[in-house]
């Protein structure tokens, strides 16, 4: 991972330039697809908000967490619960969902975070095991792998004068769309503020960091929650707007498929989850046609990127050519 | 039946689990130990030796026991082969630095499972077990393999130590262990201890699978609950160390026999996965295990 282009207001232009064009090409796709491919595509930004989530961990702060899937189905579960046995409103329980993955993330984060390296990641995954068991456990308000299907008319919001339908896909799309380009411009806020600075110095060296006065574990913490906050979104946005909420968003696949989509798009590349979540979407989608064990795909991808790529798609372009985007 | 024949029962059920449980924990604690890196793929080498076992013991018609001794002897044999190979191809070509292989590793968990899925098929098969004598206790009576299967793991247990502490092959991986650069200097060659150890490791889970497939019929998705367990073993057992990881093994696999009959499966993962984290997280050296150096 290499670190930072030099800064200065033709590149912060640029990159803030690129970025707009990125958010209005994604605008631009919700005339321009066909049905099919509208719903993947607004299926693919809420999946790209997980994968920034979980950049934000593992690409800035290079902490490289197996267990990412809790976070997701904390917020899946967390917003999709209480629509589904309360009948609470869909912004409440937006917000419950996002409140609980900040919370485990909290709590995980305090604990995960004594130990360093591979201890980190098997300490993660196994937290994320148990969330994924507790999903069974609780089967009587769950219904574990069967979930939970969210009808229409729980699915609308009524604030004042805006109505909004989730079942319907205009709405849909353009949610999912504003959720994008706010988690976007959020991570590009991150990316250039001192707070993102000193989690990059942590992923290069910790040691020294500390040594400069920062406190690496509050820094740490605080990129912990950060991140389970958004991956919590996305999964309450996932849950709301596709209306299903099953166990299988809290397995280990659930994990380890943000770790390749960042991976694939360039970790610390703040468009980088994006374009790893499309393509990776769409390949698996395509195999998925002829192939009953499209998950090879995953393995291959995953092996051939540590072997040959590591530095992902964005992160091999900013190292040859584009040295200014963030 | 009352309390006592139950418990009873109970026990040799977790014994049984144990004994398969610390092979294959094994096989991932000497990969640690030596090469210092997490196997994610243990467990679908463990997947692969139950299929193997299936496909070599379709291969022989007549008594049940030929099928079973001929998958005993090549299934372990080509798994051994084709973690060598994924050592060679991949493993090798990272460095061994810890974090990549964790994901290379994963990606093989996906390429082995996926391929299984593929030519093997989602149907659980059994095998036949090599013979079926039961063994008649006052309360109930007792399969006679199971029993087999505990004498069958604690001999290989005993002769992997034997070999790590009395042969040479043994002085060189400890010596790979202690200090990789001064073993290398003394002319150990460090690259093929490695390949050697991985294979090594992948073969112990496959016969601990081949041990266990009479009883739990093989199929593609079998392999994650061992990988957990081992890592659970593993952890406990202090990473690296032989006779934690065997402690280990009879503590969770008796506890969770026990655990089992008694209370709801999903909690009893739940909370031991749970314990073990949290073991993880405040003692990293293993309950039994020293401080690494």
């Amino acid at each position: 991972m290499s670190g930072h282009a030099p800064d200065g207001a033709g590149s912060a232009s640029k990159a803030w330039a690129l970025h707009a064009v990125v958010i209005l090409g994604l605008l631009s796709l919700h005339v321009l697809l066909p049905d099919y491919h509208h719903g993947i595509a607004a299926r693919i930004m809420v999946l790209a908000v997980f994968a920034m989530g979980y950049n934000l961990l593992f690409g800035y702060t290079g902490l490289l967490s197996l267990g990412h899937a809790m976070f997701f189905a904390a917020g899946l579960y967390g917003a999709g619960l209480p629509v589904y046995h309360l009948g609470w409103s869909v912004p409440v329980a937006f917000a419950t969902g996002i409140a609980c993955g900040g919370l485990l993330a909290l709590a995980v984060g305090v604990l995960a975070l004594r130990t360093t390296g591979v201890a980190f990641m098997i300490v993660t995954m196994m937290f994320s095991q148990v969330a994924y068991l507790m999903i069974y456990w609780l089967g009587d308000w769950t219904r574990g792998d069967e979930g939970l299907t969210l009808s229409r008319s729980e699915r609308i919001v009524e604030l004042g004068p805006i109505f909004l339908d989730l079942t319907d896909r205009d709405t849909r799309f353009l949610l999912a769309w504003a959720l994008f380009s706010a988690v976007l411009v959020l991570t590009v806020f991150i990316a250039r503020s001192p707070f993102g600075r000193v989690l990059v110095a942590i992923r290069e060296n910790e040691e020294r960091t500390r040594m400069l006065g920062y406190n690496a574990f509050a820094n740490k913490l605080s990129a912990v929650v950060l991140s389970g906050l958004v991956c919590a979104m996305a999964g309450a946005a996932y849950g709301l707007l596709f209306g299903y909420v099953g166990a299988t968003f809290g397995s280990i696949q659930y994990s380890i498929l943000p770790l390749l989509w960042v991976l694939l798009g360039g970790a610390a590349t703040t468009l980088g989850p994006l374009i790893g979540t499309y393509f990776m979407f769409y390949i698996v989608d395509f195999t998925q046609g002829f192939l009953r064990a499209y998950m090879l795909l995953v393995g291959v991808a995953l092996i051939l990127l540590v072997l040959f790529f590591p530095k992902g798609i964005l992160g091999t372009i900013r190292e040859r050519w584009l040295k200014w985007l963030p | 039946m009352s309390f006592g024949p139950h418990l009873l029962l109970a026990t040799l059920e977790g014994l049984v689990t144990a004994a398969v449980l610390a092979l294959t924990a094994l096989g991932l604690s000497l990969v640690f130990g030596v090469m210092r890196v997490v196997n994610v793929a243990h467990g679908e080498f463990f997947m692969l030796g139950a299929v193997l076992a299936w496909a070599f013991s379709t291969l022989v018609t007549g008594h049940p026991a030929l099928g079973f001794l001929l998958a005993l002897v090549l299934s372990p044999l080509v798994v051994g082969l084709v973690a060598l190979v994924a050592e060679r191809l991949v493993l090798r070509r990272l460095n061994y630095n810890p974090e990549s292989t964790i994901v290379a590793t994963i990606g093989l968990l996906y390429i082995i499972q996926q391929s299984v899925l593929t030519f093997y098929g989602p149907e659980a098969r059994p095998v036949v077990a090599p013979f079926s004598y039961r063994i008649m206790l006052p309360w109930f009576g007792y399969s006679g393999y199971k029993l087999f299967v505990i004498a069958a793991s604690i001999a290989l247990i005993a002769a992997t130590w034997l070999v790590l502490t009395r042969t040479r092959i043994g002085l060189v991986m400890r010596a790979t262990q202690y200090d990789r650069e001064t073993a290398q200097s003394f002319g150990i060659p460090v690259d093929r201890v490695y390949a050697g150890v991985f294979a090594l490791g992948a073969m112990l889970a496959a016969v601990a699978a081949v041990l266990i497939v009479p009883i739990q019929q093989a199929h593609y998705l079998m392999g994650l609950d061992p990988l957990l367990l081992s890592f659970i073993v593993v952890i406990i057992g202090g990473l690296g160390s032989l006779r934690g990881t065997v402690v280990a093994a009879l503590l969770i696999g008796v506890s969770d026999g026990v655990i089992s009959v008694f209370f709801s499966p999903t909690l009893a993962k739940m909370l031991a996965t749970f314990l073990v984290a949290m073991v993880l997280v405040f003692r990293p050296q293993g309950l039994f295990g020293t401080t690494a150096r």
